[in-house]
């Protein structure tokens, strides 16, 4: 019997191993952390660094409390790779402690107790991403202004004495970093559109805010590019199918267009909501995940596209401005339903039976 | 009378560890998981629930030979509803703050399975005193676990201890509470419901632990003396 045992997900067919494979995904994040470095600084790199360093020694306690060995799981890179994307959703100057907690928390609980790589029901970056939300809200949406619309340069020790003490170098608070001299507030593209329609703006007079300078918000649309781009290659490399981020992006933009059709005043275009917030790296870099994600042709163009309604839902109507973790994380928990479902047709059994 | 205490010592262990109603049979969890924010609420909480849980078992083991078969689970309610709306009653009089900050989890007693379990479970078959040490034993397990479980999350959220204790016991008891560290930034998820189901999940999971390990070390000590036996059956 044993020697039919299934092997629990990821069965991707690939020719890499599973530690090049992360890696590459790993790599494919770059283009876009560029964008991040360049509009947001180098405080992208310090939460990174730091998740790093915390996931891989989560893991390699928690594998030694588990007797699993050691080398050849931390050398899988699937930490490295949860840790990098939980790293990536941060905003660059939160608090140190911030990505230490969300990165323990989404290794320790949601991966390793799960049972390991394969075994995690859920989406350890975004499940790490969602405690820290709903735990830190002030902390979590403290996203700087692009750097073209930053009012004050802060350089290297300024943002590393903001991560590590609250402070920069020269006594400001994050808070007074972020505001600048006239004490209005930079906000990401999705929140000021959020918060804009609450205050009874149209989206109209909401897009001629200073952080919409292009097509979908400074900053944010060329993250969300150089994230589509990396997400191709994923494809092109065969690394990722394409069932997931193709599903998703289209039922996204397809929600967008029937929105903006039915009210332009209070909708986002579909163009906004493509290029503005993490819908980019959601769809290639997070649904995508082996593990969480459905695991049919069929079933993943279910839960790709059951992602976008749901980001489309929770941007529109929900309380938070952006939604990828949280529709994720739904859909995670509907995996097992949609694969079961879904199951294809063994070869040579009749269609009706 | 040695089997009289062989009885209490069996329930002592039943209600508060082998059997633990919400480390083990998991009843009663609504309350558990939502009132446990703060020890203050989860020790109101358990002493309103020991309360009721003494209070049914042991009218419910005296009246047990008069009900008739058919309608005793609404007898049970009836009597488990009189006792909730006493201790209800009573909360609302002696400590007014416990009972807005425990709200409608206190009249809800009357659908903790626990407590009705322990009814059709014991007390229907068993005499008073039995009843009366099942409900003590069984109420005590339920507590120390809303205990435990409230600390650990008024820890980690607050970083206090006993906050508002005063509203249960009294202006004396301001000073029972503990500030353990000063928190700017609360840490939301312990006090939200889903810190109470993580928390939950790592208290069973250290109970397991615990008994693996005492199964281990019997196991240990009595392999000597058992001979191997040959496995026929293989589950893999």
């Amino acid at each position: 019997m044993s020697a039919l045992k299934v092997l629990s997900s990821p069965h991707q067919h690939s020719q890499k191993s599973l530690s090049q494979l992360m890696l590459a995904v790993c790599l494919a994040t770059s283009l876009g952390l560029l964008a991040q470095l360049y509009f947001f600084g180098i405080g992208v790199l310090i939460q990174i660094v730091l998740a790093i360093s915390t996931a891989l020694a989560c893991e390699a306690l928690v594998l030694k409390l588990r007797k699993r060995p050691l080398n050849t799981t931390l050398k899988d890179n699937s930490a490295v790779l949860s840790a990098l994307l939980l790293a990536l959703c941060i905003p660059p100057l939160a608090p140190w402690w911030v990505i230490v907690i969300g990165t323990f928390f989404a290794i320790v609980f949601v991966k390793q107790l799960y049972g390991g790589l394969g075994a995690n029901i859920f989406n350890p970056a975004m499940a790490g991403y969602v405690l820290l939300l709903i735990s830190f809200p002030v902390q979590m949406t403290s996203w700087l202004p692009p750097a073209e619309l930053m009012p004050i340069q802060l350089s290297f020790i300024d943002q590393l004495s903001l991560v590590f003490t609250g402070s920069s170098s020269a006594g400001l608070s994050l808070e007074q970093v972020r505001s600048g001299i006239d004490g209005v507030t930079m906000a990401t593209p999705l929140d000021t559109i959020k918060t804009d329609l609450s205050k009874g703006l149209t989206v109209s007079e909401s897009l001629a805010q200073p952080i919409f300078t292009s097509f979908a918000g400074a900053g944010w649309q060329w993250v969300n590019l150089g994230y589509l781009i990396g997400g191709l290659y994923l494809i092109k490399a065969r690394l990722i199918n394409w069932h997931i981020p193709v599903a998703m992006l289209s039922s996204l933009g397809l929600c967008a267009v029937v929105g903006i059709m039915i009210d332009p005043d209070t909708s986002a275009g579909p163009i906004l909501h493509l290029f503005s917030g993490a819908t980019m790296l959601g769809a290639f870099f997070i649904a995508t995940d082996p593990v969480s994600a459905a695991t049919t042709n069929k079933g993943r163009l279910i839960y790709g596209a059951a992602i976008g309604i749901l980001v489309y839902l929770i941007r529109t109507y929900g309380g938070y401005p952006d939604a990828v973790a949280f529709a994720v994380l739904l859909l995670n928990m509907a995996v097992p339903l949609i694969d079961f479902y879904t199951q294809p047709r063994v070869y040579g059994d009749t269609k009706d039976s | 009378m040695s089997n009289l205490h062989a009885d209490i010592k069996e329930l002592i262990y039943q209600g508060n560890w082998k059997n633990n109603p919400a480390l083990v049979q998991l009843l009663g969890l609504c309350p558990l998981l939502a009132v446990t924010g703060t020890v203050t609420n989860a020790l109101g909480l358990a002493i309103a629930t020991l309360f009721v849980l003494v209070g049914s078992n042991v009218t419910v083991s005296l009246v047990r030979n008069f009900v008739p078969k058919d309608i005793r689970i609404p007898v049970f309610v009836m009597i488990i509803a009189a006792f909730v709306t006493i201790i209800q009653l009573l909360i609302n009089a002696y400590a007014y703050g416990l009972y807005q900050s425990l709200g409608i989890f206190i009249p809800l007693i009357v659908t903790n399975c626990a407590i009705i379990g322990r009814a059709e479970a014991y007390a229907s078959k068993n005499t008073p005193i039995l009843s009366m040490i099942d409900g003590i034993m069984m109420g005590l397990g339920f507590g120390l676990v809303l205990i435990v479980l409230g600390a650990m999350r008024e820890i980690l959220g607050q970083g206090t201890l006993f906050d508002g204790a005063h509203l249960l016991l009294g202006d004396w008891a301001t000073n029972l509470s503990i500030t353990l560290y000063q928190v700017d930034n609360a840490f939301l998820l312990a006090i939200l419901p889903p810190g109470a189901f993580i928390g939950m999940g790592l208290l069973i999971a250290g109970k397991n632990v615990i008994d693996q390990q005492i199964a281990a070390k019997n196991k240990t000590t009595n392999t000597a003396t058992r001979a191997p036996r040959a496995r026929v059956t293989s589950m893999d």
